[in-house]
């Protein structure tokens, strides 16, 4: 164990910074395999960032709200079905708790999507309308995100007789308990962990084979290529950017279940602020517009931020995935893979 | 189209199955879906009180409730056009612990002027947001209305850092319910009283609790990033002494949900208990996550935590979690008085706001008009409350602050 | 152009009517109707109009509170309206500014200078230079290896810069005091008297009329008319037109000779020394600085000031502030409205729900901002603008292009 002092001025050299390389090297397979639950996760959310941006040259501020709904539509989900907040895990056995999981997942899904299909109509279709700058979508994107989250803050609580929504976090259903499925050296694998990698992996490729060999997905590409020709060519673009939006809709909202399983009491109405933060990141760390690179830029972001917290602190988490996505866009301007969800090979 | 068409029929047929199964599953879910393990219902646990001890750990005898003060008085007391101020969140993030001093204070009020028909005090409530700039535009306000006579507030320390200039010139009593910092009362404000222990007292009492008490031997603090937090987790780690492990020290920011960083070092340093010095926001998922990744270690925290919504969200991993706080248990009848009131049990402070009112309308009661007549009987109070008794030293710490130390069961 | 427009009847908005007017004013003409309106909205928290002042909080303190984000709007407009370069981290700056003058002069800072050979009396002086300074130093830091991206790369970089400053601030507990904060910040002595024992500018000075509220007022207006003053004579020179070819077409500008990376620069520069101002007036004002204050959401709020009032356009970024600031403060312990009871607090408690919901349905209907930006003619101006209304008057109704034509 190397402690390590940076000093930047005599005032600094009282150990301000430390890093611990022991800790990144004791635990860094634990660490990456974690890192890559949480890039998945992200990774999930910055598709629907990036296939709008594609899109839309719009950067969807809302969608962490987006996300942040589908957390509560799985809760909500979770209810129907019977369950209540418990201490404990419930044991529904391997088979049901897939299922229970799916339809959580499904209903997480349904209101995301229906959601950005919403948020698209309501705040973003006007101003295409009207030919806003696009500075002014950012500022509406800001606007609406302060609505969905008052919203579930102040109104959601008043509608459901304080059973969702409102300043406390909901009370988590566990359905599944963690448990190591498998361990090497010192690391094991959760169940969850498995789960969520599983999960959002399938899903992303499920993403990538519609907008790569579907027609939704040739429209979505030529829309992001050239939206005149593309209108021109029989593509309807108002039909376009709303499955543009409904996929990142329904994306980020299986990404919310995945997210709850990982951190069962995060189902807040600021919950999702951070995280969306974070995808978004991971978008244009990848390249923005580009589906892949909001893969690789998710799961990057992932595994680097808990390196970087291994190494300095629990602290320094999104100093260090704020730093990376600056270092990377220094040398890189344009993202890892670089921007071309349009210029793609059709 | 042609090639869609089957999967959104296979995603319909999913869905139904779905709500087929949700059918089949809400029916049986009642007797069936009870939690694995010890399958005990989160709502059976309370927190409950355990020992009231000193700033040194060792156990006081409850000072008893039946000869408090009550805010009703003699009754007949004359007053006209007097007002108490409270300041603290009425809105936003933080704005339950406001609302539980606001509500402790209003039940005092209004109880007071059933039985007072001719001194009818009023209370006027100022929302800072708990933000310190907010504080300073709301501060003027309060001290430029004549009416208000003494000021119930601030509620967090920041905002009293911010604002303690305006009150301290003005002359205005100023009486918190909750603000802990130690500092503030180093200011030199001849204004300023704390109804409460501050962090040093609370910080050292669960200290010397955890260590000579209970007599463990390995603590890990923990501590978020607001300024209640850290103070307290210091005072902690410096009673503590070297019984509390630096390697273990983690901290956490105010709203991270997911602790598995924390956790891991907390698991490789295998500690008897594990301190936290932060809000029940964090607290909750802090513990249940320790619980769900082995840490066995006893858990403790401090009045942050000490709310029903702690062990709400924390479930079966909030048992036997010590929770500390310079506010003593509700008595009953307070409970049942505050309960029919607003319609929602009595939180963290509201007895500490009841009994405080109640010092500033025995103020009022007793024929006093004047702002800096009401700082100096404040200043020589010396009576005993619902929680504690009530005198003040100069600076305006309490004389003997102790603290309760609660169990969740 | 314009020979063809004045046939159709183009509809002269509010704002185009008062340009076109103030526009066509000689320079000394505008000083006199300029000068009384300033003083008059000085006088503002002292007159406390009936149903403008606000109920729950001090209306001066609220207004201080407006000196500075209009400051920061002002600031903000260099980079996004002018420049064109979007910033969602421009709280950072706010922050650098604070925390400096924080860090020199709170005697909880490790680098506090007041209590050696700086005197409490002169140290917030003392220390507004320099945080000027240090803003304008991190926003060349910033700036001159991210200029080099392209627009909502450059957002999401300042967003990052943005929350870089507030974790470094809250996690640097040794010097910042972390979310312990900083208190007892010096702030100018200025006028003690018997009555105000430390002051106009002390929080504690509450002795109607020049309470610290106004006297913080009062000095924001001398900063924004100094700041509105040097940017607009930046913005009527080479650099001016520079950053309007930048926020237009960045290549055309490129290629026709333009230094690009160096106005981009400049124009962070400047928006940073801005902001690190306004930072450092709150520091004074406030006395009491924590990281909280300078999170995302402050940030997005001081963009929708600059989009709401209208980005590029100096005074409509000005109102834009002010509409922040002032309208949650409006509801705020107000019981009755025009004779309507209502229950401000509630009203208050929901704003963020009625500001999206405003910040939406406004920018549908107006896209531009409450007051768009119009390309001017940055020389010869007043003497096209004399014609030009002599010309619109004479046909009544009708307008010409060079007024109203060009907005993007």
């Amino acid at each position: 164990m190397s402690v390590l002092a940076v000093a930047g001025g005599q005032l600094l050299a009282d150990s301000v910074i430390s890093f611990d390389l022991g800790a990144l090297a004791r635990n860094f397979w634990a660490l990456t395999i974690d890192g890559l639950t949480y890039g998945a996760i992200y990774a999930l959310v910055a598709v629907g960032y990036t296939l709008v941006y594609g899109v839309l040259r719009l950067i969807n501020f809302a969608h962490s709200e987006i996300f942040m709904l589908g957390m509560f539509g799985q809760y909500a989900t979770l209810m129907l079905l019977g369950f209540g907040p418990s201490g404990n895990a419930y044991s529904e056995g391997t088979m049901m708790t897939i299922v229970y999981l799916g339809i959580a997942m499904l209903g997480g899904m349904a209101v995301a999507g229906g959601a950005a299909v919403g948020l698209e109509r309501v705040a973003y279709r006007p101003l295409r309308k009207r030919g806003a700058p696009s500075l002014v979508f950012l500022i509406t994107a800001i606007g609406a995100s302060f609505v969905i989250q008052e919203f579930v803050h102040f109104v959601l609580p008043k509608l459901t007789g304080g059973t969702l929504g409102g300043v406390n976090a909901q009370q988590p259903i566990r359905l599944v308990q963690a448990s190591d499925v498998i361990s090497f050296a010192n690391t094991s694998i959760s169940n969850i962990e498995i789960v969520i990698v599983v999960s959002a992996l399938t899903l992303a490729f499920a993403a990538d084979v519609f907008i790569n060999r579907t027609k939704f997905g040739r429209g979505i590409r030529a829309v992001a290529q050239d939206p005149v020709t593309a209108t021109l060519m029989g593509v309807s673009r108002e039909r376009i950017i709303m499955l543009t939006f409904l996929i990142g809709g329904i994306l980020a909202g299986a990404a919310a279940l995945l997210y709850t399983l990982r951190v069962p009491s995060g189902i807040l109405y600021s919950g999702g602020f951070i995280l969306g933060i974070k995808a978004f990141c991971a978008a244009v760390l990848g390249g923005i517009g580009n589906l892949r690179g909001a893969l690789l830029g998710g799961l990057l972001l992932g595994v680097m931020e808990l390196y970087g917290q291994a190494l300095f602190g629990t602290e320094w988490r999104d100093v260090v995935a704020f730093v990376l996505l600056i270092l990377v866009l220094m040398f890189r301007p344009t993202g890892i893979l670089g921007e071309s969800l349009g210029r793609a090979r059709a | 189209m042609r090639r869609s068409t089957p999967r959104l029929a296979g995603m319909a047929i999913l869905v139904t199955a779905g709500l087929v199964l949700a059918g089949c599953s809400s029916k049986s879910a009642g007797g069936e879906t009870t939690a694995s393990g010890s399958a005990t219902a989160a709502g059976a646990l309370a927190i409950t009180p355990l020992v009231q001890v000193d700033a040194s750990g060792k156990e006081v005898k409850s000072s008893g409730s039946s000869a408090a003060a009550t805010p009703a008085g003699k009754g007949g007391a004359k007053c006209s056009g007097v007002s108490i101020a409270m300041a603290g969140a009425l809105t936003g993030a933080n704005a339950a612990l406001g609302i539980n001093i606001l509500n402790g204070l209003t039940l005092a009020v209004d109880e007071h002027n059933a039985a007072n028909p001719d001194c009818k005090v009023e209370v006027k409530q100022f929302d800072t947001e708990g933000d310190p700039q907010k504080a300073t535009q709301v501060a003027p306000q309060i001290v430029s209305d004549t009416s208000v006579i003494g000021l119930l507030g601030p509620a967090f320390s920041g905002e009293t850092k911010a604002t303690g200039p305006i009150f301290n010139q003005a002359d205005l009593l100023s009486l918190t319910a909750s603000a802990t910092n130690p500092g503030l009362t180093k200011n030199g404000w001849s204004n300023f009283f704390r109804g409460l222990g501050n962090d040093n007292s609370q910080g050292g009492a669960i200290a010397s609790y955890l260590k000579d008490t209970l007599g463990y031997k390995k603590v890990c603090v923990v501590a978020d990033d607001s300024d209640y937090g850290i103070g307290l987790a210091e005072v902690v780690t410096q009673t503590l002494g070297s019984v509390a492990d630096s390697a273990c020290a983690a901290k956490v920011k105010t709203g991270d949900k997911d602790f598995s960083a924390t956790v891991q070092i907390i698991k490789d340093a295998a500690p008897d208990a594990v301190y936290y010095g932060g809000y029940y926001a964090e607290a909750a998922p802090l513990l249940s996550q320790l619980r769900s990744g082995g840490v066995t270690a006893a858990f403790a925290s401090g009045d942050g935590s000490n709310d029903p919504e702690f062990v709400k969200q924390a479930g079966d991993a909030a048992k036997d979690a010590y929770l500390t706080c310079p506010c003593g248990p509700a008595p009953d009848a307070f409970a049942t008085a505050y309960k029919a009131k607003f319609n929602i049990a009595p939180g963290v402070y509201s007895v500490e706001a009841y009994d405080l009112g109640t010092i500033i309308l025995a103020g009022i009661d007793s024929g006093i008009t004047t702002r800096s007549d009401l700082v100096k009987f404040v200043a020589g109070y010396d009576g005993v409350g619902l929680a504690k008794s009530y005198k003040w030293d100069k600076t305006g710490e309490l004389a003997s602050a102790s603290t309760w130390v609660y169990q969740v069961k | 152009m314009s020979t063809e427009t004045t046939s159709t009847v183009a509809h002269l908005g509010i704002g185009d009517r008062f340009r076109l007017w103030w526009d066509a004013l000689a320079r000394p003409t505008q000083w006199a109707v300029g000068v009384p309106f300033i003083v008059l909205i000085a006088l503002l928290p002292i007159i406390k109009p009936p149903v403008l002042t606000t109920v729950g909080t001090d209306f001066a303190g609220v207004l201080a509170q407006f000196g500075m984000y209009a400051l920061l709007a002002i600031g903000l407009n260099v980079v996004v309206g002018q420049a064109g370069l979007l910033d969602l981290g421009y709280v950072g700056f706010y922050a650098i500014g604070a925390y400096t003058v924080g860090l020199l002069t709170s005697p909880d800072s490790p680098w506090n200078q007041t209590d050696s050979w700086l005197s409490q009396k002169w140290a917030w002086l003392f220390a507004l230079p320099i945080a000027i300074a240090i803003t304008a130093i991190s926003g060349l830091i910033l700036g001159s290896p991210t200029l080099r991206l392209r627009g909502d790369y450059l957002a999401i970089v300042t967003l990052g810069f943005g929350e870089i400053v507030r974790l470094l601030a809250d996690n640097l507990t040794t010097i910042t005091g972390g979310g312990r904060g900083l208190s007892r910040i010096a702030y100018p002595i200025v006028g003690v008297s018997e009555s105000r024992p430390t002051g106009y500018f002390s929080a504690g000075n509450n002795q109607a009329p020049i309470t610290s509220g106004v006297a913080w007022f009062w000095l924001s207006i001398v900063l924004i008319i100094v700041v509105l003053l040097v940017v607009g004579n930046l913005q009527r020179s080479r650099v001016g037109r520079a950053w309007v070819a930048i926020r237009e077409d960045e290549d055309a500008a490129e290629i026709m000779g333009v230094p690009t990376f160096k106005f981009k620069l400049w124009a962070f520069l400047i928006g940073a020394s801005i902001g690190g101002l306004s930072g450092a007036l709150y520091a004074g004002q406030v006395q009491f600085v924590i990281p909280t204050t300078f999170n995302i959401i402050n940030s997005t709020l001081f963009l929708v000031a600059v989009v709401l009032g209208g980005q590029g356009n100096k005074l409509g970024v000005i109102l834009g502030a002010f509409v922040i600031v002032y309208l949650p403060n409006f509801f705020l312990g107000r019981t009755e409205l025009f004779g309507i009871p209502i229950n401000g607090n509630e009203i208050a408690n929901y704003k963020y729900l009625f500001f999206g919901l405003a910040l939406i349905v406004l920018l549908i209907f107006r896209p531009q901002g409450l007051f768009p930006a119009r390309q001017k003619l940055l020389a010869y101006g007043r003497e096209v603008y004399v014609a030009a209304r002599r010309a619109a008057l004479a046909l009544t109704r009708p307008t010409s292009d060079e007024t109203t034509g060009g907005s993007r």
